[in-house]
């Protein structure tokens, strides 16, 4: 505080009938605040909390029903990120790709505060304990966090190899591929049994490893001659459930679009 | 009400030792029913309709299945002695590693044991770069946990002991000392802990039992 305020000050304080020996006291208080504490209040400004802010990176390719599970994990819990598409059609991974990910080389890959983290359920699970105050996506009991991570397991295992093959293969091989694609739909469906969502009644790390492989549907039912909603009325009916959330639709692409990626794609591999 | 701990496991599945490994690092007791696979109990199949295969831990009455998914669960429960790290991003690695070992060193490992002679080679190169990659992970530490066992040993006690034991009934070997000097120390550090030897299956039986189970692949797959 200059001498100019310091004298203002006192006038004021003169005014309000304030005695001198605690006019004395104020003043030494306001110069010690404005010495220490006042510079303080920095660090709680939005300046220097943006320069404090997270880096997240996610590495994608943007049909991959992998990369959909971290876009919408972070959606939930409202993380900003910047979005890297990875040419994978033409086999272009990216030198950050590589570098990241050096042992599988694929996507999806998030580079928090320059740290990768690798396997799109080791993702989703590592947000839920990074940015655990909002929209808890796993359970907290031990018990149905171990369900939990056994039905995603299980969809890791089984889903994407038959599903594959309804679109991406002919003849007997797509046929068998058709009906096991089926078998584990309705093994999920009777999972699911009369609970909104697989977590119960909220929409957790099961419903987000499994929704997005929904914008395949059409291209597999397309492809594979089949109907899903004929099969697993329930499943669709939890589906479209899911689909109505925020997060899933604006992270899901359009479904005509996964299916022209898939004509393009059996194109290239020489189905068509 | 007394906790209730049950394992139901076989002798020399490295799947259900893991477990038995986790819950004797943490002191937790637990009654352990052996289960014969060719002949599975109306237990194993009611708790584990999915996959019908061991491990099974049920603890009061409720199961918990698949090794990976157990181990999580324990040390969600029990504290003490913890297997996985406290801080996020060395909790992913853990899983990330458990991961590679599971998906892709396990079946190649499997490739290798049931390969013709002519793949055979091909499958073991592949094998070494797998191991390698596994050994850098190690990078100058005892154990992956660092320096006590954590999750990523736990997984790895397949590669430790089960892997040495098929290695030498079909003579292909895949962790020499020459090849992987720092895998190797690992696995001597690993076995000369107390609570590991405890896990182990006996040496000679598991031998036969190797023996017996690539004989008996042979006679299906040979020709009449």
């Amino acid at each position: 505080m200059s001498g100019n305020d310091t004298t203002t000050l006192r006038w004021l304080l003169k005014k309000m009938r304030i005695r001198n020996d605690e006019q004395v006291n104020l003043i030494i208080f306001l110069q010690l605040y404005s010495l220490f504490l006042q510079p303080l209040t920095f660090f709680f400004s939005s300046e220097f909390l943006e320069t404090m802010e997270d880096e997240v990176i996610l590495l994608d390719f943007w049909p991959s029903m992998f990369g959909s599970r971290v876009r919408i994990a972070l959606a939930e819990k409202g993380v900003k990120y910047e979005y890297k598409e990875e040419d994978l059609v033409n086999n272009k991974k990216s030198d950050l790709l590589l570098q990241m990910n050096p042992v599988h080389k694929t996507i999806p890959v998030l580079v928090h505060n320059g740290k990768p983290i690798c396997e799109s359920s080791i993702i989703v699970q590592y947000i839920d304990e990074v940015w655990k105050d909002k929209a808890p996506l796993l359970p907290s009991d031990p018990y149905q966090r171990a369900q939990a991570k056994f039905w995603v397991d299980y969809i890791d295992k089984k889903v994407n190899s038959p599903g594959r093959k309804t679109w991406c293969t002919k003849g007997e091989e797509q046929e068998a591929g058709k009906k096991e694609f089926v078998e584990i739909m309705k093994t999920l469906e009777e999972q699911l049994g009369e609970k909104p969502y697989f977590g119960g009644e909220t929409f957790g790390f099961v419903d987000i490893c499994l929704i997005t492989y929904y914008c395949w549907f059409y291209s597999y039912e397309k492809f594979g001659k089949f109907s899903l909603e004929a099969e697993c009325p329930k499943l669709i009916e939890w589906a479209k459930r899911c689909a109505q959330k925020e997060s899933v639709f604006k992270t899901l692409p359009d479904e005509k679009k996964v299916f022209g990626f898939c004509i393009e794609m059996r194109k290239m591999f020489g189905l068509d | 009400m007394a906790e209730e701990l049950k394992l139901y496991g076989t002798w020399v599945s490295p799947f259900s030792r893991r477990v038995e490994l986790a819950l004797k690092l943490k002191g937790i007791p637990y009654e352990y029913i052996e289960e014969d696979l060719h002949n599975k109990s109306p237990d194993l199949i009611k708790y584990n309709p999915i996959h019908q295969k061991v491990p099974v831990l049920v603890h009061n009455g409720k199961p918990i299945v698949e090794s990976l998914v157990i181990l999580e669960y324990i040390d969600e429960t029990w504290k003490n002695n913890p297997i996985l790290p406290q801080d996020p991003y060395q909790r992913a690695l853990a899983r990330f590693w458990a991961k590679f070992i599971e998906e892709k060193i396990l079946p190649l490992a499997m490739k290798v044991t049931n390969s013709e002679e002519k793949e055979k080679e091909k499958v073991v190169v592949e094998m070494f770069q797998l191991m390698k990659v596994l050994e850098g992970e190690l990078n100058g530490k005892d154990f992956f946990g660092g320096e006590s066992i954590g999750y990523v040993d736990i997984v790895a006690t397949i590669i430790a002991v089960w892997f040495q034991v098929t290695q030498e009934v079909i003579g292909v070997k895949i962790v020499s000392e020459e090849k992987f000097p720092v895998l190797f120390k690992w696995i001597e550090k690993l076995k000369s802990i107390d609570v590991v030897k405890e896990c182990i299956p006996p040496r000679d039986k598991h031998i036969t039992y190797v023996k017996a189970r690539i004989e008996a692949a042979l006679l299906k797959s040979a020709p009449n």
